[in-house]
C-alpha cells in the first residue's frame, strides 16, 4: 500500500508486528479505534444540533497512532500516565476515560469531569492515568517531565507519555521540557505527531528540519520516525520506548507521520488543504481500514468479530448520549468555589446582591 | 535564642520542612552543591542528597512545569528562580498552567516558586525586579513577601505546607542586612493571608511590604521625633490573598493612608489597595489615598539613577508629612 508523503519507517519494522498481541488484544484495539471514530461522529451530529457549546476537534485519520501509543502503556490505577492533545481522543479512551465523560465535557454539563469549567478533552484522572492538556501547546512536556520525575524520585517503575504536534514543536516549552527530561534521564516517551497541519500552517512554514525526530536528536534523545497510520508499527515503537524508559534508560521520542483529515476544528473548511491529498489519505491510508485489512488478511480475526464490536460501540455511544444530552448546565454560582483550598470560594461581587 | 539573618532564617525554614516531610524537594539553577547564587540552599544537597536538591538547566518554564507535574503526584517542590526577574520566562507556565489547575481540573498543585527580588543593590534592570503586580492578577496563585527574619522563616514553612501554589518573594537587600533572635526548637509558622502591625500609631497609616517596610519604619521614627506625628505601619506580608480586614482596620484607626512599595507606580499593587479602601472604608478617610512608589521606568544601574527612581526613606517622610498636614 502506498504511503503518501511519508518515508519508510527506518528502525521500526512496520510489516512484522502483531505477534505479541493476542486475538483479544487485537479486538480490543479495534474497539478503541471504532469507539473513537463513532464517538466523534456522534459529536459532529450533536455539534450540528448546537448541543456542543464550543468547538469540535476531530482526530479523523489519527486514531491509529493515538490508540496504539496509549495501548503500549501499562494501564490501571497508579500505573503509567499519559497526557493527550486535542486529537488524542483515542488515547484518552484507551486510558479509561468514558464516552459519557467526553460527551458531558463537550456539552459543558454540570456533571462533566470539570463541572463545566473546561472544554472537550481538557480533563484528567491521574489515578487512572491521564492528565488533560491546556491550550498552550508545549506546556505539557515540562509538566509530564515533572510527573516522570516523581516516578524517578520515588523509584516507581512507571512511565509518562506525552504528545506534541508538528506545530507544537516550535514552542519554547517543548524544547525546555525535552531537554530537562533528557538531562534528568526521566522515564518519559514523547510522541511527535506530524499530521501536516498546524491550524492552516504546513510544516515548511513551521520548521526547517525534515523530521521532528531531528529535533529530539539534538537533545541527545533517541528518536525514530514511524508510519503513524500503521497501528502495529506505532504500537511496537511505543512498546520499545516505554519499556526502555521503564528500565531507567531515559527519554525516547517517536515521530508518527500521519495526516489531519479534518480542519483545525469543525468550523474550519480546510480550503487551504489540497483536495487530492485528503482523498488519497482517506482512500489509501486510513489507519482503521489498514488495521482491519491486516487483521483479516492474516486471519487474526473474523469479520463477525469486528461487526460485533461495531454494534457494541454503537450501543455504548447511544446510551452515553441518551444519558447526558438533556442534563443541566452547572448552576451559575458554582463558578466561585475551588480556586484554592483556602479560601474555599471567591467572593461574590457586591453588585450581584443589588 | 540565636541571631540569624533573613537568609539564614529562610534556609532554616526550608531545611526544617525537608527534615519534616520527605516529599519536599528543591529544584533550580545552581542550587545543589554550589548552594545557589545567594547561598540560600547551601548545605541542603549535602544533607538531603542531590535527588532532593536538583540542579536544572537554565529553563525557568521547565523548572516550574516540572514542579507542577511533581506536585500533582503528591510531592512538594520548592522551585528557585535564580533571580526573580527570570520568572517572566515561566509566566505562561505559572499563570496558565499552575494557577488554573485546581479550578479548571481539580488538580492539586502544592508548590512554591521562590527567588531573590528587589533593588537598592545596583543590580540594573534585570536583577532588581519586583514582579508581584504581574501575578496579583492571577486567581489561583498566592503571593507572600516577608519583610522580617521571623516571617522569612514562618512564611516559607507555611508556603511549603500550603495546598496551593505560592510565589514567595524574598528581598535580596534584606538577605544579610537584617538579623533577629529566633528561638531554637520553636516551630515558627506565619499564617498566609495575615498582615501585621509593624508599628502602632494614630495619625496616619503607611501600608507597605518587603524592603520598603523598613524604610517606612525609619520614616515613621523620624516623623515621630521631628513632627510628633504618630504613624502606624502595616506590613502586608501576604499580597494575595490580601488582608482586607487589616487594611480597613488601620484606615478606620488613623483615617489617612500612604501606600509605599518599591515596584513601579502604574498598575502597581498600591492601586489595588487604594481601590479596596475606596470600596470598603471611603467614609473613614480624611484625605486622599497617596502612593510612594518607584518611578515608571525600568530600574537603572547607576547609583544616582537607582536612588532617584526607587522610593527612599526621605521620600516617605516628605509624603507622610504632606498627608499628615492635609
Amino acid at each position: 500500500m502506498a504511503l503518501p508523503a511519508t518515508r519508510p519507517t527506518g528502525a521500526v519494522p512496520s510489516g512484522a508486528g502483531g505477534a505479541a498481541l493476542s486475538a483479544n488484544q487485537l479486538l480490543d484495539i479495534y474497539y478503541f479505534l471504532r469507539l473513537t471514530r463513532t464517538l466523534e461522529e456522534r459529536l459532529v451530529a450533536l455539534y450540528r444540533q448546537t448541543k456542543i457549546i464550543g468547538g469540535l476537534f476531530r482526530s479523523l485519520g489519527q486514531e491509529g497512532e493515538s490508540v496504539a501509543t496509549a495501548y503500549a502503556l501499562e494501564r490501571g490505577r497508579h500505573k503509567d500516565v499519559l497526557s493527550p492533545l486535542i486529537r488524542n481522543l483515542g488515547s484518552l479512551l484507551v486510558m479509561g476515560a468514558q464516552p459519557l465523560e467526553i460527551l458531558r465535557q463537550y456539552m459543558a454539563k454540570a456533571d462533566s469531569p470539570t463541572r463545566g469549567r473546561e472544554l472537550n478533552v481538557h480533563f484528567n484522572d491521574l489515578e487512572t492515568g491521564y492528565l488533560g492538556q491546556i491550550s498552550h501547546l508545549g506546556d505539557m512536556i515540562p509538566v509530564m517531565a515533572g510527573i516522570a520525575l516523581s516516578f524517578k524520585l520515588r523509584g516507581e517503575p512507571r512511565v509518562g507519555l506525552v504528545y506534541i504536534g508538528d506545530g507544537g514543536t516550535s514552542t519554547g516549552t517543548f524544547h525546555e521540557g525535552l531537554n530537562f527530561a533528557a538531562v534528568q534521564r526521566l522515564p518519559l516517551v514523547v510522541i511527535g505527531e506530524y499530521n501536516h497541519w498546524a491550524y492552516s500552517t504546513p510544516p515548511e512554514k513551521q520548521f526547517a528540519v525534515r523530521d521532528l525526530a531531528d529535533k529530539a536528536k539534538g537533545y541527545g534523545v533517541p528518536a525514530v520516525t514511524v508510519d503513524g497510520n500503521d497501528v502495529f508499527a506505532v504500537y511496537e515503537a511505543t512498546r520499545f520506548a516505554v519499556e526502555r524508559a521503564r528500565r531507567g534508560k531515559g527519554v525516547h521520542f517517536i515521530e508518527v507521520k500521519t495526516y489531519r483529515r479534518k480542519g483545525h476544528a469543525e468550523h474550519d473548511d480546510q480550503h487551504y488543504v489540497p483536495k487530492t491529498d485528503l482523498e488519497r489519505w482517506a482512500k489509501e491510508n486510513d489507519p482503521v481500514d489498514r488495521y482491519v485489512q491486516r487483521l483479516l488478511a492474516a486471519d487474526m480475526v473474523i469479520e463477525a468479530d469486528l461487526k460485533d464490536v461495531d454494534d457494541r460501540v454503537r450501543v455504548e455511544v447511544d446510551q452515553a448520549t441518551d444519558a447526558c444530552v438533556d442534563e443541566p448546565l452547572p448552576p451559575a454560582e458554582s463558578a466561585l468555589p475551588g480556586v484554592y483550598v483556602d479560601p474555599p470560594a471567591a467572593d461574590k461581587l457586591w453588585f450581584k446582591a443589588l | 535564642m540565636a541571631e540569624v539573618t533573613f537568609l539564614e532564617a529562610l534556609r532554616q525554614g526550608i531545611w526544617e520542612e525537608m527534615e519534616r516531610d520527605e516529599r519536599v524537594f528543591i529544584l533550580g539553577e545552581d542550587v545543589g552543591l554550589y548552594g545557589g547564587a545567594f547561598k540560600v540552599t547551601e548545605g541542603l544537597a549535602k544533607r538531603f542528597g542531590e535527588s532532593r536538591v536538583i540542579d536544572t538547566p537554565i529553563s525557568e518554564a521547565a523548572i516550574v512545569g516540572a514542579a507542577a507535574g511533581a506536585a500533582h503526584m503528591g510531592l512538594r517542590p520548592v522551585a528557585e528562580m535564580q533571580f526573580i526577574d527570570f520568572i517572566s520566562c515561566a509566566y505562561d507556565m505559572l499563570t496558565n498552567y499552575v494557577a488554573t489547575a485546581r479550578y479548571r481540573a481539580g488538580l492539586s498543585t502544592p508548590m512554591v516558586v521562590r527567588g531573590p527580588c528587589g533593588g537598592y543593590v545596583r543590580g540594573g534592570p534585570f536583577h532588581s525586579q519586583n514582579p508581584e503586580a504581574a501575578f496579583l492578577h492571577t486567581p489561583g496563585l498566592k503571593i507572600v513577601y516577608p519583610a522580617t527574619v521571623r516571617d522569612a522563616k514562618g512564611l516559607i514553612k507555611a508556603s511549603i505546607r500550603d495546598e496551593d501554589p505560592v510565589l514567595y518573594l524574598e528581598h535580596k537587600w534584606l538577605y544579610r542586612r537584617i538579623k533577629e533572635q529566633l528561638p531554637e526548637g520553636e516551630e515558627i509558622l506565619t499564617p498566609i493571608g495575615q498582615a501585621r502591625i509593624a508599628r502602632a500609631g494614630k495619625h496616619l497609616s503607611i501600608i507597605s511590604y518587603g524592603a520598603t517596610l523598613w524604610k517606612s519604619l525609619e520614616a515613621a521614627e523620624q516623623l515621630e521625633k521631628a513632627d510628633g506625628v504618630s504613624v502606624e505601619v502595616l506590613d502586608l506580608r501576604t499580597l494575595l490573598p490580601m488582608d482586607d480586614a487589616a487594611i480597613v482596620a488601620t484606615v478606620k484607626k488613623t483615617n489617612k493612608v500612604l501606600i509605599v512599595h518599591e515596584d513601579t507606580r502604574t498598575g502597581g499593587i498600591a492601586g489595588e489597595i487604594a481601590a479596596r479602601i475606596n470600596e470598603q472604608a471611603f467614609e473613614w478617610l480624611d484625605g486622599p489615598i497617596m502612593r510612594v512608589t518607584a518611578h515608571d521606568v525600568p530600574l537603572p544601574y547607576a547609583p544616582t539613577l537607582e536612588d532617584f527612581v526607587l522610593p527612599q526613606t526621605e521620600d516617605i517622610v516628605k509624603a507622610a508629612r504632606w498627608l499628615a498636614a492635609y
